[in-house]
């Protein structure tokens, strides 16, 4: 104790007590906070109150407590919990920081997790929910592209590899993403994406939508018979392409053609 | 004549060296070197070389005809088609189909073989010795210019251009007459659209039909942050004349907090909130509908012209020269939604006559 004390005052001293104080607090958290699904229960009010538990240490920060939204996050109020489900099923949300667009990154929450936070939001007013597999199994392919070029290739490219937007935001890459995010994406309209409700877009036109979209990204099923395709980009990586490698061929050639031809002799 | 001979010869560096300046050069350092002598190639000395070099030549054109031999075999053996099967992998290309491929491959190696071995020739064997050119003035000497300008004053004498007057006249007026004939034959390239880039098929009383779903719609089926895409009542996509019609009546329709739109005309031309907007962009007709629906902006793909639909198609980027026009719509008796008459402004991009 006596050789504890005499140290207090090292210049080392509040790094190590400060150090100490946040593996202590962090521990106890650990130990007490809500064990995520560990008691998870299927009934209806237990996962709203489980749901608000976790809105309110991850989302409350922007979206305020009871969802009604602050400056930093728009209400939830009546978003619906298929809007939830996309948004942090893709980890779009918790959002990293704010800006012109939040973009897909590592999903953090476990799916009950996100059916506890859905059920806590679809609580607080009325609002699209998560569809049922059957509603988002896939339909019929060529429909399916008619109606994606009509609404959907302006912004996701006839490809469905996304595009530019104004001010920062834009499309994003249609590849990989699963067929309840594209229902749900369709069905909420999450960020700037105008959302097309089943009056305008009818289940059955959403469903041959998804089959397009898993068809045309699926190298499996829809080969390039081009090979390279450089992102299906169109003009601006099909330009650059053109300009470096077939101009630079061409330039090579060229001083291959105008080259000094070797000497017999030495000069 | 070159230019050193223009020159006056006080201002040569010799002249100053002998007016007794410490500047002297000896002998004329500008003179022309002329050409370094001629090197020969190994070719040219070495039979073998040569030999040797000729056969790469021949290997070149060998291996253009083998390309055209593999060219038509491909044609021949590989099937086109969308199926899996038809496709090779080949790095870094990745999947691509087999009869894309190798047609590419030995077609392009047919038509570069041949350039490579005349270039390859020519650079080997092909004779290589410098061979000069001299440079003449392009005047014509003065004898000759002095007969040529004698020779046009006597034609014109002889002629009697000057004289003739009535000759003359009618000479020009007919010359002037002949491009007219190519005015009326360009006047049948119109007619002049009249007034068709006025008009759209948009008429009062039209319902706005869904293009999913070939149904009219009701207000309560466009939900805020909604896009949907109408086409006029009556327009069928099995009908002959659907581009022509489609190209102008493209329109979206959103729907917007009605707290939200800026503009008080535009509110009143929309129905609670929904607005109708031509699809056609403004600049060069390109259709829009990158639609934003958290700021309304509309952008266009072609030139980045944005358009904010909360404040009546206003022009807020790029090239777009007037706003985009809004339909004016309402609900009818049964509750669809219909169109009140036709655009107020012509949609699309600007034209001479536009109002």
């Amino acid at each position: 104790m006596k050789k504890l004390s005499a140290r207090r005052r090292h210049p080392l001293a509040a790094l190590v007590v400060l150090l100490f104080a946040l593996a202590t607090t962090g521990g106890l958290y650990a130990a007490f906070a809500p064990a995520g699904n560990a008691q998870a229960d299927s009934s209806q009010s237990l996962q709203i109150e489980q749901g608000k538990k976790l809105f309110a240490v991850g989302c409350s920060s922007c979206h305020a407590l009871s969802g009604e939204g602050t400056k930093d996050g728009p209400t939830l109020v009546g978003v619906g919990s298929a809007s939830v489900d996309f948004q942090v099923g893709t980890g779009r949300m918790p959002a990293q920081q704010p800006g012109a667009q939040i973009p897909a990154k590592k999903v953090i929450y476990t799916q009950d997790e996100i059916n506890e936070l859905a059920a806590y939001v679809a609580s607080l007013g009325a609002g699209p929910s998560i569809p049922t597999s059957d509603q988002y199994a896939a339909g019929d392919v060529a429909k399916g592209g008619e109606l994606f070029r009509t609404n959907c290739a302006q912004c996701h490219n006839f490809a469905g590899s996304g595009g530019a937007l104004s001010e920062g935001k834009y499309a994003p890459s249609l590849d990989g993403v699963s067929a309840k995010h594209l229902y749900e994406a369709m069905l909420t309209g999450p960020q700037n994406m105008p959302s097309f409700p089943n009056s305008t877009l009818s289940t059955q036109n959403k469903q041959d939508i998804i089959a397009y979209v898993q068809h045309t990204t699926d190298p499996a099923k829809n080969p390039s018979f081009g090979g390279l395709t450089l992102g299906a980009l169109g003009p601006v990586t099909e330009g650059l392409f053109g300009w470096i490698f077939a101009l630079g061929a061409l330039i090579g050639i060229a001083i291959w053609i105008a080259a000094r031809t070797p000497k017999a002799k030495k000069s | 004549m070159t230019s050193q001979d223009n020159m006056s010869e006080e201002h040569l560096p010799e002249a100053h060296g002998a007016h007794g300046g410490e500047l002297a050069v000896h002998g004329d350092a500008f003179a022309d070197p002329g050409l370094p002598p001629h090197e020969h190639r190994r070719t040219d000395i070495d039979e073998h070389a040569a030999a040797r070099a000729e056969r790469q030549v021949a290997m070149w054109f060998l291996l253009s005809m083998v390309a055209t031999i593999g060219f038509i075999a491909s044609y021949v053996l590989f099937k086109p088609g969308p199926e899996l099967k038809n496709t090779v992998y080949i790095f870094p290309l990745g999947h691509i189909s087999k009869l894309n491929f190798s047609l590419g491959m030995t077609l392009g190696i047919s038509l570069f073989a041949i350039g490579a071995g005349a270039v390859h020739w020519a650079r080997t064997l092909m004779s290589d010795e410098e061979h000069i050119a001299e440079r003449h003035p392009i005047e014509a000497s003065p004898e000759v210019r002095e007969q040529v300008f004698a020779d046009f004053r006597q034609g014109a004498k002889e002629s009697g251009f000057g004289r003739r007057k009535l000759i003359r006249n009618t000479m020009i007026g007919a010359m002037a007459m002949v491009p007219l004939s190519a005015v009326v034959l360009f006047r049948d390239l119109g007619p002049l659209p009249e007034k068709k880039l006025d008009s759209t098929e948009w008429a009062k009383g039209k319902r706005l039909v869904n293009m999913n779903t070939n149904e009219p719609m009701k207000a309560s089926d466009i939900t805020v942050g909604s896009l949907t895409f109408a086409k006029p009542e009556g327009v069928e996509e099995s009908d002959e004349d659907f581009q022509e019609v489609i190209a102008k009546a493209a329109v979206m329709l959103v729907r917007m907090q009605p707290a939200d739109i800026k503009d008080q005309t535009s509110a009143e031309w929309g129905y609670e909130g929904v607005l109708c907007y031509s699809k056609i962009c403004t600049h060069v007709g390109c259709p829009i509908s990158l639609y934003e629906q958290q700021t309304h902006h509309v952008l266009c793909p072609c030139h980045q012209s944005t358009f904010d639909l909360s404040d009546g198609g206003r022009v807020i980027f790029g090239p777009a020269g007037h706003p985009l026009p809004q339909l004016q719509i309402s609900v009818n008796g049964d509750g669809y939604l219909e169109a009140l008459g036709d655009f107020s402004k012509p949609v699309g991009p600007g034209f001479w006559e536009r109002s």
